[in-house]
């Protein structure tokens, strides 16, 4: 209180006391440049690039031994064990935004870990996912965070208080629509989907205006009218309950003004038989013009797809040496446990070889179209990689000074894919047959009493000239993790297990491990605070943040 | 507008018969409150009188006589009636009892007797009041020193308004404290107290700047225990300050 103060000029003092910094604002200049400021970590993946390249090095191969843990910030959930926080966080300006799972938004102190604010955003009980009640992270634009929910809904929320701005439906919770992936923010428009590609959906991709909420453009993952392109795939009215949900981040390349996605698996998942072609666009990657939806081009990584595989991957962007020549090309590490190169421009199939043991395919043709061995059956067909793929929803990572893309792996693993008739009913899951889980799909528990041969895990380099794995670095236990690489050519990721690792990016050494105690599903993030680099990471229910210890 | 709550001091007054009478806190009151504005207000408004024919803060209730009628209509409901059953638990329903009891002293002690006009309300708000260099009402004002007043008519009471208008500082919540810190440097920065620990401060800015800062490079701080609102009772006219809480009543639910 101060007295002997008129009204104004009290409140004028008072202002002018608390507006020692203006806030800083992201806008999408800032977004589009966030390689230059790597303090920050504006987006899913850092860029729009999907690299989860870090300019930051005071961090460096020979002093990573010397990180120590600098805070930690415990949420209540997951309260079970399918609620896993896959959230990558974001860090804008010393303050990092996370989302504990379904749909809680926490802002910390990047540089203590104390928290700010949280939003708890409670879903309808109607909500329903069939993997795993999660969210992967946040977009921002100007003062606002966006988050789909697990209810399917997109909601705007004020970055400074954490109030909600604006909610709009995505889709019907009760017919299974979810949203869990992290927006990605395209000019003034806010670009995500809807999950649901167990519950026979009709997926798509669509834009929201940042401010109001409203829907700008729409594409359709499976073409609905007669007369689209893309419609003739599926036969008979099969395309009506087809899925191709929408689950994972894309990219943007704004040279080119075309937005990169990875679509979902069709629906019934395991029995192609009442919906036969190819199925398009489910198990693709679509080009899309960034203003307008339409589609550019597209390549389908699995032609009627029967195995649930997606291709819900990050399209890594990359501007690459290519048989001697400048190539913009997306570097894809699919589910189907294969690694392709494509021409970013015109889509044109350039590379694909299996990073892990893969039976469902045994070549290409010229067109880079998959040639196909197997498939399920009544009896049951064991077919790799198994249903949870090679590798899955956590990102890879790509070091344009190495020259490597770093996959999380599942290695060597099978199922048994056995196909049944299904009928569709809105809300239950449509999949059409089942797949073998020797390595659950979801960790049951803290012990691992499995025999090695049944699977296992690594973090994976690949050269994308050759397709080949240059180095491995292996785990008893499978891995969920996102990896991170940086400047001074580490590669951050962890695993089932509860280890988090720093692992030397040209030889796969490891170099530091640090115990977490909880399996990490999230992608680690680097950052700095007053010129101090942190790495961050999720584990079980809590987060983790590092730094050189002084 | 800082200190916008409940009319706490009068409540406590209510309690000391409630204490004796029901055996209930402060505190509970507070939680009946609460359950009342969230669960209860969305149709019988927060003064409890939106219904026509029902003003739960007259303190006459057309089916209840005894505090174990209205217990038994919180958990059962009316039938024939839009009243649902509310399905709390027993604790819960005593909490709410014990707030609408309230509502009768706060209302017939705080409430202002002229009607005011929400129009005339509103132009002493984001003029002479100079209210929106503080706070923020749906799509105006840009500060976050004060709580946000875009819903706070669906909030809080009439009398609550008032009160809160007049004497800021007679009840902060814990949400709406203002910290002020001095920099070993001299630079001062006040902000909301978001958060609090041995060894720092997070604060919301004015500016909507998230901040925190480290006790040891402090030279000072205090967490302020009045509001720096001004009082507005001689400010305004009895007749203006109707007008602005009749405008603060209508403020429900604009987004910002």
């Amino acid at each position: 209180m101060i007295p002997h103060m008129s009204i104004k000029s009290r409140i004028s003092c008072l202002i002018a006391m608390s507006a020692l910094s203006l806030s800083a604002q992201v806008s999408f200049d800032r977004l589009l440049h966030a390689d230059k400021e790597p303090q920050n970590w504006l987006t899913y993946s850092g860029t729009n690039t999907g690299q989860r390249y870090s300019l930051l090095t005071q961090i460096t191969p020979e002093n990573v031994k010397n990180l120590e843990l600098q805070w930690v910030l415990q949420t209540r959930s997951p309260a079970e064990a399918t609620s896993k926080y896959e959230s990558t966080p974001l860090v804008v300006d010393g303050v990092m935004y996370t989302v504990q799972p379904p749909n809680v938004v926490v802002a910390v102190d990047a540089a203590t870990g104390r928290v700010f604010w949280s939003y708890a955003y409670a879903p309808v009980p109607a909500a329903r996912a069939c993997c795993g009640r999660v969210n992967r992270g946040l977009a921002i634009l100007g003062n606002t965070l966006f988050m789909g929910t697990i209810d399917g809904n997109l909601v705007a929320i004020d970055a400074r208080d954490g109030h909600q701005i604006w909610k709009t439906p995505i889709g019907k919770p009760e017919a299974g629509y979810s949203v869990t992936v992290a927006p990605l923010v395209v000019k003034d428009k806010i670009i995500t989907g809807p999950a649901g590609g167990e519950y026979g959906i009709s997926g798509f991709l669509a834009a929201y205006d940042a401010a109001t909420g409203k829907q700008a453009w729409k594409f359709d993952t499976i073409p609905s009218s007669a007369d689209a392109p893309g419609h003739e795939t599926w036969a008979g009215d099969s395309w009506k309950h087809g899925s191709g949900s929408i689950w994972t981040t894309g990219t943007f390349d704004p040279a080119l003004n075309t937005i990169y996605w990875g679509v979902g698996n069709a629906a019934p998942d395991w029995n192609g038989d009442v919906r036969a072609g190819d199925n398009l666009y489910t198990s693709s990657v679509v080009a899309l013009d960034a203003d307008t939806g339409k589609l550019k081009w597209y390549y389908q990584f699995t032609p009627h797809d029967e195995f649930d595989f997606d291709s819900t991957q990050v399209p890594v962007i990359a501007d690459i040496n290519w048989k001697g020549s400048a190539r913009k090309v997306l570097l894809f590490s699919n589910r189907n446990g294969i690694f392709y190169v494509l021409d970013r421009v015109t889509g044109e199939f350039l590379l694909g070889k299996p990073f892990v043991k893969v039976t469902w395919m045994d070549g290409f043709d010229d067109k880079g179209r998959p040639h196909r061995t197997l498939s399920p059956s009544p009896e049951g067909t064991v077919i790799y990689p198994n249903n949870q793929g090679g590798t899955n929803w956590y990102n890879p990572a790509f070091n344009p000074r190495t020259g490597l893309v770093y996959i999380p792996t599942w290695l060597d693993t099978y199922s048994v894919y056995t196909k049944r008739n299904d009928q569709y009913k809105e809300g239950n899951q449509f999949n059409g047959g089942g797949a073998t889980h020797d390595v659950p799909a979801l960790r049951p528990g803290a012990n691992n009493n499995r025999l090695p041969e049944v699977g296992s895990g690594a973090i994976q380099a690949v050269d994308p000239q050759t397709g080949d794995v240059k180095w491995q670095f292996k785990m008893t236990d499978v891995t969920d993790s996102g990896v991170l690489t940086t400047a001074s050519d580490l590669v951050f990721a962890g695993g089932r297990e509860g280890y988090f690792y720093a692992l030397d990016g040209r030889t796969g050494a490891m170099l530091w491990k640090g115990m977490v105690g909880g399996q990490v599903s999230a992608g680690p993030v680097t950052y700095a605070v007053n010129g101090k680099q942190y790495v961050s990471i999720p584990a079980g229910n809590v987060v983790f943040t590092y730094a050189l210890r002084p | 507008m800082i200190g916008i709550g409940i009319a706490f001091g009068l409540a406590c007054g209510v309690v000391t018969a409630q204490d004796e009478e029901h055996g209930v806190t402060p505190q509970q009151i507070q939680r009946g409150e609460q359950i009342f504005l969230s669960n209860c207000a969305n149709c019988h408004g927060p003064d409890g009188n939106s219904i026509p024919g029902v003003d739960l803060a007259s303190g006459k209730f057309r089916h209840a006589t005894t505090d174990q009628d209205l217990m038994n209509i919180i958990q059962n409901g009316i039938p024939g009636t839009p009243m649902p059953p509310g399905n709390y638990p027993a604790a819960q329903v005593q909490t709410i009892v014990a707030y609408i009891h309230s509502m009768k002293e706060s209302s017939a002690s705080a409430r202002t007797a002229l009607q005011g006009d929400p129009a005339r309300g509103r132009e002493i708000f984001e003029g002479k009041g100079q209210c929106l260099n503080c706070h923020q009402a749906g799509d105006k004002g840009t500060s976050f020193l004060g709580p946000d007043l875009s819903n706070i008519g669906g909030a809080r009471r009439s009398a609550d308004l008032e009160r809160s208008v007049v004497d800021p500082s007679a009840e902060i919540r814990p949400a709406n404290r203002t910290v002020r810190m001095v920099n070993k440097d001299g630079t001062t920065t006040v902000g909301r107290l978001l958060n609090q620990d041995t060894y720092s401060f997070q604060v919301l800015a004015a500016n909507g700047k998230l901040m925190s800062f480290s006790k040891a490079d402090l030279r000072e701080f205090e967490i302020m225990k009045t509001s720096p609102m001004p009082s507005y009772k001689d400010k305004l006219s009895a007749q203006e300050l109707a007008d602005l809480v009749s405008y603060l009543g209508t403020l429900r639910g604009g987004a910002r």
